[in-house]
């Protein structure tokens, strides 16, 4: 099978910051891929090599079979490229900014109005108003059919759901799922874990690396221990105290609970009785599938300590 | 009987015609997290500017830290602390620095910002930043600091605005755990975020759509009269009805 990305150790330092660090992965054809970390973990710049837009260290980047560096000018043609920040035409209108990416790309609307029509039908009432006075969710909207007027063949998307609230999201993600009937490859970052979920195969990415390439599916089952959750009214002192006992691994903060490993796995049996002779008479202990970002945070930690 | 805090009662604010505040009645406690959410444009801003001293009620009851929403609006300002995502801390500035303006700004003494910072220096370990710049920072430490310097002159209330989008799983974790030691010095803690997972933090949060509240009770609560796994399902449900 023919990949759509691949990329073999690419470097990107800026100044004493290495932003990329032997960076290793690769996409297939009509996939959604997700790349999943932290501010400042080097997605955006990532995107900007696999865009041809900012030129690696090192390393060698494949794109639709083409190189990123030599074969710039043909690849930009194939590749939709929506940004972190909105950066359309604020003082265009709707229609305006949808006619000049066209045209930019030498298309018109009308040839891909297809390719669009899901996304576009949603802001077409409003579109003789200007792009910078629209909505989030629709900016957004406006954004992505900008983005796909050319018919692209991979779809890059920069946190295109930062900001957005979570109804706007869930559609967001949506649309997403519809476009992978065209047959083009979606490449998607986000800080936000469980959004990983919506995705074929997520890469996690901390500090220029990558922890793990998978399905989501098996980024959680990668998770090495068995796992609790603990619930107490007093979530201060329940932390406080799960984390004296040395049986304890780790205890951290996950919603309404606690999340807790042990050093042995089999011995939760002692844990209840331990936290009723401390004082905490309301403890609900369960066992716990984990998620992606207890396997996140357990890949940090292993980072951390090798 | 935990002491309320924030006291609103059948609060209404009227742009022109626009209802962006329709009859709020919500209460909060000393001590509490409480979240704050709703879709974009579903009013939660404009009840914040209220609860913040920053725009006055059209009509109805709005007391905030023992004060009154009308007529004590400055007092208002400075019982309470914020802290956003985008933006807390001047980046051109050291931490030193960063907390004595902010010190200043909350009129606090010389000598009590002196000891303010001492014991916030060794609290979170930060002796060794103390001459950085704040954009030398790592973007973890620069988060915690944001939040020690909102609460830097105990406010009776601190609002937090997405406080941990975009940081990395384990800075997460260590910044819910000071807003849980926070909490349980007695200071109330307001977030307002998109992000629904970090609802599920809260110990009550209230769901905001049309200008209404339209869900008030714990996370536990909400997803039990939802049918849900996740609060975001219940935003969902409500939302889009």
């Amino acid at each position: 099978m023919i990949k759509a990305i691949e990329s073999s150790g690419i470097a990107k330092s800026f100044g004493p910051t290495k932003a990329l660090d032997d960076i290793t992965f690769s996409v297939n054809e009509s996939e959604i891929f997700g790349f999943i970390g932290p501010d400042g973990a080097g997605k955006t710049t990532l995107f900007r090599i696999i865009t041809t837009l900012l030129l690696p260290d090192k390393g060698n980047m494949k794109v639709l079979g083409m190189d990123a560096t030599s074969d710039y000018k043909e690849l930009r043609k194939n590749i939709g490229y929506m940004p972190g920040r909105f950066s359309l035409y604020q003082d265009l209108s709707v229609e305006e900014n949808l006619n000049f990416y066209a045209t930019v790309f030498g298309t018109t609307v009308k040839e891909n109005y297809d390719l669009i029509s899901d996304i576009y039908s949603h802001i077409e009432p409003f579109r003789k108003r200007l792009a910078g006075k629209l909505s989030g969710g629709m900016k957004q909207k406006l954004a992505l059919s900008c983005a796909l007027i050319h018919k692209p063949r991979l779809l890059v998307l920069d946190e295109p759901t930062t900001g957005v609230d979570a109804v706007s999201r869930s559609e967001f993600w949506d649309m997403l799922s519809k476009l992978h009937q065209h047959n083009i490859t979606i490449i998607v970052s986000t800080p936000y874990m469980d959004e990983a979920i919506r995705c074929d195969r997520v890469a996690l990415i901390q500090n220029g690396k990558i922890l793990s390439v998978d399905t989501p599916q098996n980024i959680r089952a990668g998770f090495s221990r068995k796992l609790f959750t603990v619930k107490s009214v007093e979530k201060y002192k329940l932390i406080k105290t799960l984390r004296k006992n040395p049986e304890v691994l780790t205890a951290y903060p996950f919603g309404d609970s606690i999340h807790v490993t042990l050093i042995n796995d089999a011995s939760d049996n002692f844990l209840l009785g331990y936290l009723v002779s401390e004082g905490i008479s309301d403890a609900v202990i369960q066992e716990a599938k984990a998620g992606i970002e207890d396997r996140f945070l357990e890949l940090m930690e292993k980072g951390i300590k090798a | 009987m935990n002491k309320k805090v924030i006291y609103v009662k059948n609060l209404v604010k009227k742009f022109g015609s626009f209802v962006a505040n329709d009859n709020l009645s919500f209460e909060v406690s000393a001590g509490e997290i409480f979240g704050f959410l709703g879709a974009n444009g579903a009013g939660k801003t404009t009840t914040l500017r209220i609860l913040s001293g920053l725009s006055k009620p059209t009509s109805g009851e709005v007391n905030v830290a023992g004060f009154d929403a009308y007529r004590q609006t400055e007092q208002i300002k400075k019982n309470i602390g914020y802290m956003c995502q985008k933006f807390s801390l001047y980046e051109d500035l050291t931490v030193k620095e960063n907390i004595v303006l902010y010190g200043g700004i909350y009129g606090m003494s010389k000598s009590l910002i002196r000891e303010r910072l001492i014991d916030l220096l060794a609290k979170i370990h930060f002796q060794e930043y103390e001459n950085r710049m704040i954009s030398d920072l790592p973007l973890g430490l620069r988060q915690k600091l944001a939040f020690s310097v909102a609460v830097l002159h105990e406010p009776k209330i601190v609002f937090l605005d997405e406080p941990t989008g975009g940081v990395d799983p384990i800075t997460r974790r260590q910044f819910w755990e000071t807003i849980y030691e926070t909490a349980s010095r007695g200071i109330t803690v307001f977030v307002t975020t998109h992000y629904m997972d970090e609802a599920e933090y809260c110990d009550r949060i209230s769901i905001m759509n049309n200008g209404k509240i339209v869900a008030l009770d714990t996370p536990e609560k909400l997803k039990k009269q939802y049918n849900a796994t996740t609060i975001e399902e219940v935003f969902i449900k409500i939302a889009r009805p």
